[in-house]
């Protein structure tokens, strides 16, 4: 039986950890709501754009330039979303596994799949399990992604895929659905996939290009690649701070239910302190009758 | 055919625009480019400069970013880097670009590879205060 004072020092430690877990609840449902704002503004700009490569889909060919054609399966690219900081409940694990599974399955598929990751605790993770696959890591990025940041990713991906570095470039991150909801989620993003939508009849006009195809066609196609990633890193934040969110929310309820718990142990072992004493002063008075 | 043209202007920010209006004139990248309901089906790259767009009687100014645009069925889609209307643009903001472009570029030598950099920044702050201008 622990002394009365053992458990008011175990109460106040609990105490302490729950203000921790309940100001970081908070900080995560600030930053969710302001995460969660940039995920919605950014949908319209990635949904124009599936628009009008879905149009251009429907009038060009396959092979009218590198990036929309299929090299078959040589070397891959998987370039996984985590986060820099932890205490955020499966968010990252889920993720982490997720690529160590993509990685295992598809090993047989590619001649070689190479890692890049982005966030600290990706690397962590994968790092004693397939680190021999880790090419890249970026760090400290996740958390103010703008549009910049997605643009440099993009480039580099779509520079490494144009000299034939890569056959494929895959990405997986964590989709946002809710504050308790995400789903771990796997792209393409090289060669693109231009789903032709609803193929029209046969009406479909050529498009006029200016400058000319070519440069468009160059000018827009890496563009594509780019807005895949912010969506990624902006869907990848939200993802963060909601699972954040709910895991510190569950660990201040978990610590509520520990002081209660330790009340009641304190308070009986202090009842039983007092029965004690009592008892000892009845049995010392009897004793002097 | 319909007498209007829907405008969707998007930057990966927020959407900017989506309206009924009756004329485009677009900084096209191999010049001007007006357009106008009933338009053959288009794809451009912008450059660096001032759409305009006219609605009802109202003409409507504003500076766009690099970026490209779509004509497809009377749908005018334009995704830009950034968009600001004539009322939004920080004038003091853009004057101070405007000056910092010039003074790297009196200094820097032409092959260097900031020179391109800032002189697309002057283009900015030049059409930035220019749109401006029309509020």
């Amino acid at each position: 039986m622990p002394s009365l004072k053992d458990i008011k020092k175990r109460i106040g430690s609990v105490k302490n950890t729950q203000q921790i877990t309940k100001a970081m609840k908070m900080v995560a449902a600030a930053k969710l709501r302001r995460a969660q704002e940039a995920a919605v503004a950014a949908r319209p700009y990635a949904e124009k754009m599936h628009a009008v490569l879905s149009h251009l889909a429907q009038r060009e060919e396959a092979s009218a330039h590198p990036l929309l054609s299929q090299r078959g399966t040589g070397r891959a690219l998987l370039v996984l979303m985590t986060a820099d900081r932890g205490l955020c409940g499966g968010f990252n694990a889920n993720v982490s596994k997720a690529a160590e599974r993509f990685i295992r399955v598809n090993e047989q598929g590619f001649e070689d799949i190479d890692l890049m990751i982005i966030g600290r605790k990706g690397r962590d993770f994968l790092k004693n399990r397939v680190g021999d696959k880790i090419t890249k890591v970026y760090e400290n990025i996740t958390s103010e992604a703008t549009y910049k940041t997605a643009q440099l990713i993009g480039q580099e991906v779509v520079d490494a895929y144009s000299e034939e570095k890569y056959d494929a470039v895959f990405v997986l991150y964590n989709a946002f659905q809710s504050a308790i909801v995400q789903n771990v989620t796997l792209e393409q993003v090289l060669p693109i996939k231009a789903d032709a939508a609803e193929t029209l009849d046969d009406s479909v006009v050529d498009y006029i290009y200016e400058p000319n195809r070519g440069e468009v066609l160059s000018q827009i196609l890496p563009k594509m690649v780019e807005v895949q990633f912010f969506r990624g890193l902006l869907e990848s934040n939200a993802s963060e701070q909601g699972s954040r969110m709910s895991a510190m929310d569950s660990a201040s309820r978990n610590a509520s239910d520990m002081i209660a718990k330790l009340t009641l142990q304190y308070n009986r072992a202090r009842q039983a302190a007092i029965t004690k004493e009592l008892m000892e002063i009845i049995s010392g008075a009897e004793s002097i009758k | 055919m319909a007498d209007k043209l829907k405008l969707e202007m998007v930057t990966p920010y927020k959407r900017v625009l989506s309206e009924e209006v009756d004329e485009i004139t677009a900084p096209g990248f191999v010049g001007e480019l007006g357009l106008l309901p009933g338009h053959t089906p288009l794809l451009t790259t912008l450059k660096v400069g001032e759409l305009t767009y006219k609605k009802g009687n109202e003409l409507l100014h504003i500076a766009v970013n690099w970026g490209y645009l779509e004509v497809e069925e009377d749908t005018v889609t334009v995704l830009v880097d950034t968009a600001e209307k004539a009322d939004e643009i920080d004038l003091q903001r853009a004057e101070a670009a405007l000056g910092r472009a010039e003074d790297a570029l009196k200094t820097l030598p032409q092959e260097d590879k900031q020179h391109a950099i800032m002189e697309a920044a002057l283009q900015r702050a030049l059409i930035r205060i220019q749109v401006a201008a029309k509020k």
